[in-house]
């Protein structure tokens, strides 16, 4: 089963085109790594995936729904954005920042330790989310997005800014995830070599669609990977040119 | 009086608009002086002066680019302007006018009161019965939209929900010390507390025993009650933030001498 499909989708903010007819489905299981340079519309078209941006053409259609018609198909999606640092003095503690992923009516504190512990966080429990050190206001947030059993999980760079030991853990926290909890996994990420080790499918964007396939057609083919590198430094440029 | 600034207030200081209770009180004397003006109970028109800049500002804020900051000073300007405009065309300040800039919990009426009284239970139904989703949005919106939550609608709520709970107060405090009301037992209660609830139920506790603690004295020693509860309050911030540096330095000198010996 096709858990998304996204057919022809464009995206356009402020007379600049931010995508460019961008078509790919993941099926149940996949993991697929999302790459592409800086500004190449990842977010963007995580934000329509989501719901948070309409205004796009095309279609996106999540568990065989189309997102426009059916909104109920995110109780079934986890997300964890690109990561912000957690305000120090915001005083939830991680329970409660768990809890708020559960959408149902009544909160199930085993649940809540469920997701907690899957993470590795369950000691920390009571301790105040803005404490927490990077990697592990991070797992809390994978808790966050786990805790509503969610059927797919999409990630917006969720290794950005935090310590080598800590992307390593939560990896292996991916990994385990899709296995052992058979989510599907949507992940944006920079970390090529995470991407290569970790996901069965790849989707390479920058504005268009570049690339989508197998894993191993990626990174075994170095054309493919030359013309990545080189549209990576034409995106670093540009922004570096505009600000 | 309290309990409302208090728990609305925990939410504006998580959401840095801790200014915005000063704005909104700014606003209500616009709507005083259009009720001392009109002979139209001031207490009415100051909730509905403050309940509709709150919501202007708020569409401002979504719809425009427009800085956080510089939308707060927007409406407290223009509200404050406009009551002083209205006050200098219908003959100047007014003993009634001073009670609601300085406060005037000896001059609060029965009827003041159980208005009050019935605001201030609305007002605490209603957090207590949307108080995760209020969470949410304070704690992340995008996230919290993506769950499914309406957060225009709820953004909407709350402010009007801000603009009662600060008009209320005023009556304790006045429109000129609203705010302190609002922030310092929150930010006092933020050094202390462990857990969102937690914090909140400290910021009520802080925010009750200052008010008791400001009136006793002000009764004992004929001060400005006003002036009296905001100082209380801030006499326990200072306090509170003096023990938990004191102690966490004093942990952080344990921690070091222990590595020497």
């Amino acid at each position: 089963m096709q858990v998304v499909e996204i057919d022809r989708v464009s995206y356009a903010y402020s007379g600049n085109l931010v995508l460019d007819s961008i078509s790919f489905s993941i099926a149940e299981g996949d993991i697929l790594g999302m790459i592409g340079p800086n500004g190449a519309g990842k977010t963007t078209l995580f934000s329509c995936m989501l719901g948070l941006l309409g205004g796009y053409s095309g279609t996106i259609k999540i568990f065989d729904e189309d997102i426009r018609k059916n909104k109920k198909v995110f109780g079934s999606v986890g997300y964890m954005p690109q990561r912000k640092s957690i305000e120090t003095n915001f005083p939830a503690t991680a329970e409660e920042v768990v809890s708020l992923g559960i959408t149902s009516r009544r909160i199930s504190k085993e649940r809540i330790a469920g997701a907690l512990e899957i993470v590795g966080m369950l000691e920390h429990k009571d301790r105040r989310v803005g404490e927490l050190s990077g990697g592990q206001q991070q797992r809390v947030l994978i808790a966050k997005a786990i805790a509503n059993d969610p059927k797919l999980l999409i990630l917006d760079e969720p290794a950005l800014g935090i310590d080598l030991e800590s992307q390593n853990r939560f990896y292996s926290l991916l990994k385990k995830l899709n296995q052992e909890k058979k989510i599907t996994i949507i992940w944006a990420s920079h970390d090529l070599d995470a991407v290569n080790r970790l996901a069965s499918r790849v989707a390479c964007i920058n504005r268009s669609m570049f690339f989508h396939g197998e894993t191993h057609e990626f990174f075994e083919n170095p054309d493919l990977l030359k013309a990545y590198s080189e549209s990576s430094m034409q995106a670093h440029m540009h922004l570096h040119d505009h600000g | 009086m309290a309990i409302t600034a208090s728990v609305i207030g925990l939410f504006l200081v998580l959401r840095r608009s801790s200014l915005f209770g000063d704005a909104l009180s700014h606003v209500a004397f616009g709507g005083i002086a259009v009720g001392l003006v009109a002979n139209v109970y001031p207490l009415w028109t100051a909730l509905g002066f403050s309940a509709l800049g709150a919501l202007g500002i708020t569409k401002l804020r979504q719809s425009t680019k427009i800085p956080a900051d510089a939308t707060v000073a927007i409406l407290l300007s223009s509200g404050l302007a406009f009551g002083i405009l209205l006050v200098s065309l219908s003959g100047g300040f007014t003993l009634d006018l001073f009670s609601f800039l300085f406060g005037s919990i000896l001059l609060v009426s029965v009827s003041d009161t159980l208005a009050i009284l019935a605001m201030t239970g609305a007002i605490l139904a209603i957090v207590i019965v949307l108080y995760r989703q209020l969470m949410y949005i304070t704690f992340d919106e995008e996230q919290a939209k993506v769950s499914g939550l309406h957060i225009a609608p709820l953004n909407y709520l709350f402010v009007v929900l801000a603009s009662i709970a600060v008009v209320v107060s005023m009556r304790l405090v006045g429109i000129l010390l609203v705010s302190a009301l609002i922030v310092i037992p929150n930010v006092t209660a933020l050094l202390l507390g462990k857990g969102f609830k937690k914090t909140a139920l400290i910021s009520v506790l802080v925010s009750v025993l200052s008010v008791m603690t400001g009136i006793a004295i002000s009764y004992a020693f004929n001060l400005a009650p006003a002036g009296t509860i905001v100082l209380v309050s801030t006499g326990a911030f200072l306090i509170t933030l003096a023990a938990k540096y004191s102690t966490k330095k004093k942990v952080s000198e344990k921690l070091i001498e222990e590595t020497k010996s």
